[in-house]
C-alpha cells in the first residue's frame, strides 16, 4: 500500500543507501502530503535514521534522489530543521541551554556575522513553546533526558523552518514531555508545517500521525495512518511477531480511529 | 591527539622545504611544515573514515610513517642539510633570544620567533572570532550543522590546519613535547573550571601563561630543562583543578548536591 500524492513536499525517487556496499535501504519510493505529520515506524536496524537523513542529504545515497518543496536539498537547506537523536551528542559539553538554543538561527545568519537581538528574542521565544524558559542559563549536563529534548526541539523551533525531520523525539522522554511535544507538534501541523518523525512505539503511533510510513528496509507502505496500520502491513514490516502485533490489531480495533483532530 | 601526530608529522615538509629553500628561514618551513600538517589530517580522516580502522590506529600510522620518511629524507641528505632532529623536534626556549631578526642594515627587531608566533597568534585569534559560532556548532552537534548547511568538513579543516599552523609556529622554539602539553593542558584544564564555553577559552589562555611564568622560574631554581618544567607545571595545574575545582572537583563532588 503505497500511496503517492499530487504536490509533495517530500519526492523520494528509487533512494538506495549503503554501509560498506552493504545496502541498509532499498529503492525506496515515496511522496509526502505537506502540512502533516508524519511517523516513520519499523523494526530496530529497518533504516528509519538512515532514510530520514538520507532524504536531508547527510548520508550518500548509492542511487536515486530527493526533492523537497520540488527543488534539489542544496536549494532549500534552510526551509529545513532537523532535530537528531538526543544521544548524538555530549551533554557534557560546556554549554548553556540558551547556547544550543540559539544555534538554531546560525542558518540564517550566514558567516562572520553574530546573532543579534532578533535572534535571541526569538531563541527565547522557542524555549517558551518548549516550557524551558526558566532555564534558559542552565549548564546543558544536568538536565534530565526529558529537558534535553525540549532543548533540541527549541532548536529547531527557533529555526522557523517549513518542514522538520525528527529521529526519536520520543525515545526515553518522561510522560509529560510527550505530551508537551506532540502538542507541540499538532500547533506546528495547524501552521501548515511538515513534520516527519522517527517512532517506534506502534501504540502511540495510530494517535499521533495522520500519515505513516511502515519501513524495513524497503518500504512497506505509505498512506494515512488508517490504511497503513492494518495487521497485514504491521505484520509485513516486522516479519509477524504475531503475539505482539495482535495485541497491536486489537488495541487499534477498539480505538476504530477517532475522528482526526485538527 | 591530531596534534601530537602533526607536531611529528611535519618533519618531512619540513626537510622538503629545506632541499627547496636551502635555508632555514622560517617561512618555506612554516609553508612545507603547514602543508604537511594539512595532508596529516586529511591522511588520518580517510584511513578512519574509508579503511575503517579506529581513529587511534589511523592518527599512530599516519604520523609514524610520515615521521619516518621525515628521518630517511634527513639521514640520505644528511651530508647536504644542516638539520637534525634535536634541532627540529626538540626546540630550546633557552635559544630564543639569541636568534635576532637581523635586517641587511644591521637593524635588530629582538627576536624572530617572537614575529612568527606573534603573526601567527594574530591569525588564530582572528579566525576564532569570525569562526566562533560555526566552531562551537560543528564541535557539538556535527549533525545538526550539516542539516542546516554548515559544512563540517571545511570547519574541521580549518581548524586542523589552524592547529598544524599553532604546532609549527611554536615548536621550533618550544619543542614537540611542550607544544603538546600546551595543546592539551590548559584546556582541559579549564574544561574543569568553567561550563561556559567562551570562559573557558580565555581560561586555557591564563591557564597556559601563569604554567609558563611558574614553569620558568621553577627552572632557573632547579637549574633544569624549562620546556620540561612548564610541562609539569600544566600537569601539576590541571591536577589542582581535578581535585579542587568548584564546579567539577572531586573535593567538592560529594558535598555540593545541584540544585533542580
Amino acid at each position: 500500500m503505497i500511496l503517492q500524492v499530487d504536490n509533495p513536499v517530500v519526492e523520494v525517487h528509487d533512494l538506495t543507501v549503503s554501509y560498506d556496499r552493504k545496502p541498509v535501504l532499498w529503492g525506496v519510493d515515496l511522496t509526502l502530503p505537506a502540512g502533516s505529520l508524519v511517523g516513520v515506524i519499523g523494526p530496530n536496524g529497518a533504516g528509519k535514521s538512515t532514510l530520514i537523513k538520507a532524504i536531508m542529504n547527510l548520508l550518500p545515497a548509492s542511487s536515486g534522489y530527493v526533492r523537497i518543496f520540488n527543488e534539489p536539498i542544496k536549494q532549500v537547506r534552510k526551509r529545513i530543521s532537523y532535530v537528531p537523536q538526543r544521544e548524538s551528542v555530549d551533554w557534557d559539553f560546556p554549554a548553556s541551554v540558551f547556547d544550543v538554543v540559539l544555534m538554531g538561527r546560525y542558518g540564517n545568519l550566514g558567516l562572520f556575522k553574530r546573532p543579534r537581538k532578533a535572534d535571541k528574542d526569538a531563541a527565547m521565544q522557542a524555549l517558551e513553546k518548549v516550557g524551558m524558559q526558566g532555564f534558559a542559563e542552565r549548564q546543558i549536563s544536568q538536565l534530565s533526558g526529558g529537558q534535553q529534548q525540549r532543548v533540541f526541539l527549541a532548536r529547531a523551533l527557533a529555526q522557523n523552518a517549513d518542514i522538520y525531520f525528527m529521529d526519536e523525539p520520543f525515545a526515553g522522554v518522561d510522560i509529560a514531555t510527550e505530551t508537551a511535544i506532540i502538542e507541540l507538534l499538532r500547533t506546528m501541523r495547524a501552521q501548515g508545517k511538515t513534520v516527519i518523525v522517527v517512532h517506534h512505539d506502534l501504540q502511540s503511533a495510530s494517535q499521533y500521525f495522520d500519515w505513516v510510513v511502515l519501513l524495513n528496509m524497503r518500504l512497506v507502505a505509505s498512506g494515512p495512518t488508517e490504511q497503513v496500520l492494518t495487521q497485514e502491513l504491521l505484520e509485513q514490516t516486522y516479519g509477524g511477531k504475531l503475539t505482539v502485533l495482535s495485541k497491536v490489531g486489537d488495541l487499534l480495533q477498539k480505538q476504530q480511529f477517532p475522528a482526526r483532530e485538527r | 591527539m591530531v596534534g601530537d601526530a602533526i607536531s611529528h608529522a611535519v618533519l618531512p615538509g619540513i626537510v622538503i622545504a629545506f632541499l627547496f629553500t636551502g635555508s632555514r628561514d622560517s617561512l618555506p618551513m612554516i609553508i612545507g611544515a603547514g602543508l604537511l600538517g594539512v595532508i596529516t589530517t586529511f591522511l588520518i580522516e580517510f584511513f578512519h573514515r574509508y579503511a575503517r580502522v579506529q581513529a587511534d590506529a589511523s592518527i599512530g600510522i599516519t604520523f609514524t610513517w610520515l615521521f619516518a620518511i621525515g628521518i630517511i629524507l634527513i639521514s640520505v641528505f644528511a651530508g647536504q642539510i644542516d638539520l637534525d632532529q634535536d634541532c627540529v623536534l626538540y626546540g630550546e626556549i633557552a635559544y630564543v633570544p639569541l636568534d635576532l631578526w637581523i635586517t641587511e642594515n644591521n637593524l635588530s627587531y629582538g627576536p624572530r620567533t617572537v614575529w612568527t608566533l606573534g603573526f601567527v597568534t594574530i591569525l588564530i585569534v582572528a579566525f576564532i572570532a569570525l569562526g566562533y559560532k560555526e566552531l562551537f556548532l560543528t564541535a557539538f552537534d556535527p549533525g545538526y550543522a550539516a542539516a542546516i548547511g554548515i559544512s563540517t568538513t571545511v570547519w574541521y579543516y580549518l581548524l586542523m590546519t589552524a592547529v598544524s599552523l599553532t604546532t609549527v609556529a611554536s615548536f621550533e622554539s618550544v619543542g614537540a613535547i611542550l607544544v603538546v602539553a600546551f595543546l592539551v593542558g590548559p584546556p582541559a584544564t579549564a574544561y574543569l573550571l568553567t561550563d561556559d564555553f567562551k570562559k573557558m577559552l580565555f581560561l586555557s589562555v591564563i591557564c597556559g601563561v601563569v604554567a609558563v611564568v611558574i614553569g620558568y622560574y621553577l627552572a632557573y631554581w632547579l637549574d633544569g630543562s624549562i620546556a620540561g618544567a612548564v610541562a609539569a607545571v600544566t600537569g601539576f595545574n590541571f591536577a589542582l583543578a581535578f581535585l579542587f575545582s568548584p564546579t567539577h572537583g572531586q573535593f567538592f563532588k560529594r558535598r555540593k548536591a545541584i540544585p533542580v
